[in-house]
């Protein structure tokens, strides 16, 4: 059983508790945050354990690699910023202090790509995948709804190498009761159909692929839908059975092309099962202001776009 | 001051460290030969005379710590770490070949006795304040951690944000050390990006400071014994160093950083540094 979270309101709420929880049964554990603790709520974990909080102020880069030293003497830091700079913001710390150093540091982003609406362009990460992917050991993962942010935090402790844990903060969606299985590198099939699979990362995508393949539906066109909610280890062969099925894979990410889940996915078929592909996610551009709607009709990530491309797909 | 037979013991140490670390490079045929040299007597201080660690068990959890931040300097820590018995000096030979535990960059991963691994300079300073902090967190009230950070290196915006957690969280049992030989890579330090008045830096930014030549053993122990008295901040030694000090073919010129070494420069350093040490 999974924990029901259904009493929380919102997703960076959902996560503090999964930590908090953790740091209950784990002495080990610390939170370091850089001057946005009170953005993602981590002051609960503060409250409950003030010598193991650590705000650093605004210096990402520092963080990273004080939490990498905190690591190598015996404690499991989780580290919170927003997604740009938990990411590029503190990229070579990531790289030589966690990650050739195989210390485990579990990072945090929060609201990554279009979600970060009003703070516009500078703070809208879609490249973060990418340079996470380029870590030799990182765990990545992007939960669709609050169930699966818990249990996935929890995995990627239990798990024991470093993560990255890309979510929004506000709102909430509940796609996973507490008696369902969510497993950290296991790909969720959410619904199944012949013709098309929909590889969706994500709260923003499962929902606009879960929509895709109703409008998809009203045409006659049956949709499978995957919730790849881990990123690293990357689940091909779930992938690679409904691409067999439907022959068509269309991959939607809140993030760039290059070095995405679209490119990851690609290659894994390229040599497992081609098929023919396109892909939602952001080109040659940067993000810019704007609210929610606004952004998801800017960078074609509404259901209708989704459902249009995919019925594009089909006619290849 | 340190008695006499301690003061013998660690010139004498230090002298023998030289060689081996001139010997590391020579056998490689190149390396960062004058930041290690600069840094050696702090390290023969540190290792011999003052940390509290247990070469049968380098990964003690209680043990004193030391990060290497300028970590090219790594030819240096891994003769006094052979020599401390962590891993047969027999080693030392192996700088840089293939498939070797001691790479040109100190690797905590590699080589038995390194505490952190640096080479992207700036980092490994942080990763030192994380690891005061974390000493604290788990109640080892009798743990220290050293840093050891170049002034070059100090060029790095990282070092000073590190330096602003070092002094918010108080961390008393952070001693950093920055070994000031007015070089670096490309030109003495005066001519890319002064480092002045760093002692004063540091006391700005709430630091318990000293400036020291950091080629004199009474003078280090004096500064550290008394940074272990001084509660409530975290410490800043600053160490006036001569580039290549003790191979002598690279003292006092501006293409020091990085050396080649053959057998014959190798024999005539060690006689010269010998010569001159009988003679001091």
């Amino acid at each position: 059983m999974m924990r029901d979270v259904t009493d929380f309101k919102n997703y960076r709420d959902v996560l503090v508790e999964a930590v908090v929880t953790l740091a209950r049964k784990h002495p080990e554990i610390v939170w370091l945050d850089a001057d946005v603790s009170s953005c993602i709520g981590s002051a609960a974990f503060q409250k409950e354990f003030p010598q193991r909080f650590f705000n650093c102020g605004i210096a990402e880069a520092n963080m990273v690699a004080a939490a990498a030293g905190m690591a190598s003497a015996g404690l499991t830091p989780f580290i919170h910023s927003f997604a740009c700079f938990a990411s590029r913001r503190a990229y070579d710390q990531l790289f030589i202090s966690c990650g050739y150093t195989h210390q485990s540091v579990h990072v945090i982003g929060s609201d990554p790509g279009i979600v970060a609406q009003y703070n516009g362009g500078t703070h809208m990460p879609f490249e973060d995948i990418a340079l996470f992917r380029q870590i030799p050991g990182f765990v990545i993962v992007e939960p669709s709804d609050a169930t699966s942010l818990y249990e996935l935090t929890q995995q990627v402790y239990e798990n024991g190498t470093s993560s990255y844990i890309r979510t929004p903060r506000k709102g909430i969606s509940f796609r996973y009761k507490a008696s369902d299985s969510i497993e950290l590198g296991k790909a969720v099939t959410l619904k199944e159909g012949d013709d098309v699979t929909i590889v969706a990362t994500g709260v923003l995508m499962v929902d606009g692929a879960l929509e895709a393949a109703s409008i998809l539906e009203k045409k006659g066109i049956r949709a499978t839908v995957i919730d790849n909610h881990t990123i690293r280890p990357f689940d091909g062969k779930t992938i690679e059975k409904a691409a067999r099925r439907t022959g068509h894979v269309l991959v939607c990410e809140n993030g760039r092309y290059a070095g995405g889940v679209g490119e990851m996915v690609a290659s894994y078929l390229a040599r497992t099962c081609p098929v023919k592909m396109d892909f939602v996610c952001v080109a040659d551009r940067y993000g810019e202001v704007g609210n929610l709607a606004y952004l998801k009709e800017s960078f074609g990530f509404t259901g209708k776009d989704i459902a249009e491309k995919a019925e594009k797909l089909l006619e290849k | 001051m340190l008695d006499t037979k301690t003061l013998a013991m660690l010139r004498k140490e230090a002298l023998d460290a030289r060689i081996k670390t001139i010997g590391c490079i020579s056998s490689f045929g190149s390396g960062h030969i004058g930041g290690a040299m600069s840094v050696m007597d702090l390290l023969v201080y540190l290792y011999f005379k003052e940390m509290k660690v247990r070469p049968q068990e380098p990964l003690w959890d209680q043990r004193d710590r030391l990060v290497l931040s300028k970590g090219h300097a790594g030819p240096a820590l891994y003769a006094v770490l052979a020599k401390k018995g962590y891993f047969p000096e027999s080693w030392l030979t192996t700088l840089n070949q293939g498939g070797t535990r001691l790479p040109s960059h100190v690797d905590m991963l590699k080589t038995p006795g390194v505490d952190f691994t640096a080479g992207s300079l700036g980092q490994g300073v942080s990763a030192a304040v994380g690891i005061a902090a974390a000493q604290r967190v788990l109640g080892y009230t009798d743990s220290w951690t050293y840093a050891i950070v170049g002034d070059g290196e100090s060029q790095e915006g990282e070092v000073w944000e590190a330096a602003e957690d070092a002094a918010a969280w108080k961390l008393d049992n952070f001693i950093a050390f920055t070994d000031v030989n007015g070089q670096q890579l490309d030109d003495y330090t005066d001519n890319i990006v002064p480092m002045h008045q760093l002692r004063q830096r540091y006391e700005t930014f709430g630091f318990d400071t000293y400036e020291i030549n950091g080629h004199d053993f009474n003078a280090i122990d004096e500064a550290v014994q008394m940074a272990k008295g001084v509660r409530g901040k975290p410490h800043m030694i600053i160490m006036n160093t001569i580039k290549s000090y003790g191979y002598i073919p690279g003292e006092g010129i501006k293409s020091n950083h990085s050396m080649s070494i053959n057998e014959e420069t190798r024999t005539e350093a060690v006689r010269a540094l010998v010569e001159r040490e009988e003679n001091a």
